[in-house]
């Protein structure tokens, strides 16, 4: 080991060590924007070839063989019918899950092994709740491969986990005096969860629950393994008619062969898969900023 | 009264049945894989899925070897963890000890974003874009490979391995930090001999999901890596180039072609899921036990 003993040396080593500090620093800062930078570029690439491609008639044709005809409509129809159901499962099974585990539960036993259950649940690939609705819902219940019902169903499982960890945390939010306030009139506890309670998380709830909806819309792997279509030429009826969903659709269309479906029909059809999920976000965050003003108000 | 009562109780139970529907999600999930895997085995012995090198399902002669399928999966894990560990870490470190409140308040959620894109996106970037751009570095690079792939997985997960990361290195106490500049470290110093030392247990955990993670991916992997199962090697560079597939890329080959529920090849999908299952659930549990058993308790 060296021995540092005159000035100049220790300035030196200063010197050094403020140079590997900036060093550093710059190396982190590089490696936390790096995926963000390559994101946006691609993201940039996408946009640009879309341009020509994204107009009325994309959004309003099935598709075709022919990339110029081609359009998203059909799977436009079968995301937006499919997640509508999701949300309509989802809302009152997770807020129902959520109000057990926050208001009934207490500290015990099975609410824990609840808990461990939901986080081991977020955490299962998504394509494996694709074979659990396979297996119950196709094979075991019989219900048709394919169809919207049984997507919704499967993507319900699926970020079910999501929407009670979410609603768990905005009813955790209520303020414990707002309750004894209620309790005081005489209120019973669900009368008090009624009226108090799930009024005040509720705009918590619905910005979690968007999210998570708009994390199912871009879900596919669940949507091939219960067997919906790859491609389909009219819009869905009802709930029970085959389906595909805009996220099978691009994935059909980065199968093709020609060029056109790969620099012209696909990246028009992310660029509508993102501006939904991006809608659905601004509305959440939407919900959650007004929400924040009345409180403060 | 009665009657309310009544309610009251009514309803604690049908919230109750809401919550245990997570759990009977879980016994679905294990269940089903369990059942239609063994209806796979009983055709299929242990030794040639677990053991056999040739994953052929349809084209004659059929063969389940699902190491193949294994190989694929680790090497694109494999790769997306070279890319995810190493910048999820320093994001980490960069948001907890340099960044300031305003800097982090945008990072943070835009980080976030990178987790957000649909996977179906990411193998849409990955084939359309990032190949062809390999391509021109690297000209003998086939349009499916498994770098295209691993790359953009890595991207993917970057956002688990950061945030799990740095909500470890905000619970060392400031204290610990302060002991290190008194004694005359300088901030890189303290970063690597304390801060991180400290949040091990809550930075592997990290790591740990983000790999899980990266085993459970499915479209980005499909579209970009191909689907050809080869029993590749990780450490040779040849096997980067070419395409591969993985656990979940057969299981989607699988899905999409039109098999009837009593074929050999729609059971090997709870065969191929019931191994993906094990290994993820696997590796999360470990991730929570590095947690849980090596923190280090700040008071």
């Amino acid at each position: 080991m060296k021995v540092l003993t005159g000035k100049k040396d220790r300035n030196r080593n200063r010197f050094n060590d403020k140079l590997k500090d900036r060093l550093f620093l710059i190396l982190c800062l590089l490696t936390t924007v790096f995926g963000l930078v390559i994101l946006s570029a691609l993201i940039t690439f996408t946009f640009v070839e879309a341009a020509a491609w994204l107009d009325w008639q994309f959004l309003t044709s099935p598709p075709s063989r022919f990339p110029e005809k081609a359009g998203i409509y059909p799977a436009l129809v079968g995301s937006i019918y499919t997640i509508a159901l999701v949300g309509l499962f989802t809302l009152p099974l997770g807020v129902s899950a959520a109000l057990f585990l926050e208001e009934y539960s207490g500290r015990s036993r099975i609410a824990k092994i609840i808990e461990i259950n939901i986080s081991n649940l977020a955490a299962v690939p998504s394509i494996v709740y694709g074979l659990l609705g396979l297996g119950i819902f196709v094979s075991k219940l019989n219900m048709k491969p394919g169809i919207i019902i049984v997507g919704a169903f499967t993507l319900t499982l699926l970020i079910l986990p999501v929407v009670i960890v979410a609603s768990q945390e905005a009813i955790r939010a209520v303020p414990y005096s707002l309750r004894e306030a209620s309790y005081g009139l005489g209120a019973t506890k669900w009368q008090t969860i009624r009226g108090i309670v799930l009024p005040s998380a509720m705009p918590g709830i619905l910005t979690g629950t968007i999210l998570a909806l708009s994390r199912a819309i871009g879900e596919t792997a669940p949507l091939i393994m219960i067997g919906a279509a790859s491609s389909i030429f009219s819009a869905p009826k009802d709930f029970f008619s085959p389906f595909s969903a805009m996220p099978m659709q691009i994935f059909v269309w980065t199968d093709m062969p020609r060029n056109e479906f790969l620099h012209g029909v696909a990246p028009a059809g992310v660029v509508v898969l993102l501006a939904v999920m991006l809608s659905m976000n601004a509305f959440a965050i939407f919900l959650r900023n007004r929400y924040q003003k009345k409180l403060r108000g | 009264m009665k009657v309310r009562d009544l309610k009251e109780r009514l309803i604690k139970y049908l919230l109750f049945f809401s919550a245990l529907l997570t759990v009977a999600v879980t016994f679905g999930i294990i269940l089903t894989l369990i059942f239609d895997s063994i209806e796979f085995f009983s055709k299929v012995s242990f030794l040639e899925f677990f053991m056999g090198t040739r994953w052929s399902p349809t084209i004659k002669p059929v063969s389940f070897g699902v190491l193949p399928l294994v190989a694929g999966t680790l090497m694109v894990t494999f790769g997306s963890a070279m890319i995810a560990i190493p910048c999820g870490l320093l994001a980490a470190i960069y948001l907890s000890e340099y960044a300031s409140e305003g800097v982090r308040a945008i990072l943070k959620p835009a980080l976030e974003v990178l987790a957000g894109i649909p996977t179906v996106v990411y193998g849409f970037f990955a084939f359309v874009y990032i190949t062809p751009l390999l391509q021109k570095i690297f000209p003998d690079i086939s349009a499916y490979n498994a770098l295209a792939a691993s790359i953009v997985v890595g991207i993917m997960i970057i956002p688990i391995v950061s945030s799990i990361s740095e909500d470890a290195l905000r619970a060392v106490p400031k204290t610990l930090r302060e002991a290190g500049y008194a004694l005359g470290a300088n901030k890189v110093k303290v970063i690597w001999s304390i801060v991180v030392p400290s949040g091990l247990s809550g930075i592997v955990a990290s790591f740990i999901l983000g790999i899980s993670r990266a085993i459970g991916e499915t479209m980005a992997v499909t579209i970009a890596a191909g689907r050809l199962p080869r029993l590749v090697n990780p450490l040779n560079p040849a096997d980067w180039f070419e395409p591969i597939e993985t656990m979940t890329a057969a299981m989607v080959e699988i899905g999409m072609s039109d098999v009837s529920g009593q074929s050999i090849e729609y059971k090997s999908l709870f065969a191929i899921g019931l191994t993906l299952f094990a290994m993820t659930l696997i590796l999360n549990m470990v991730s929570y036990y590095v947690k849980m058993r090596f923190r280090e308790v700040y008071r």
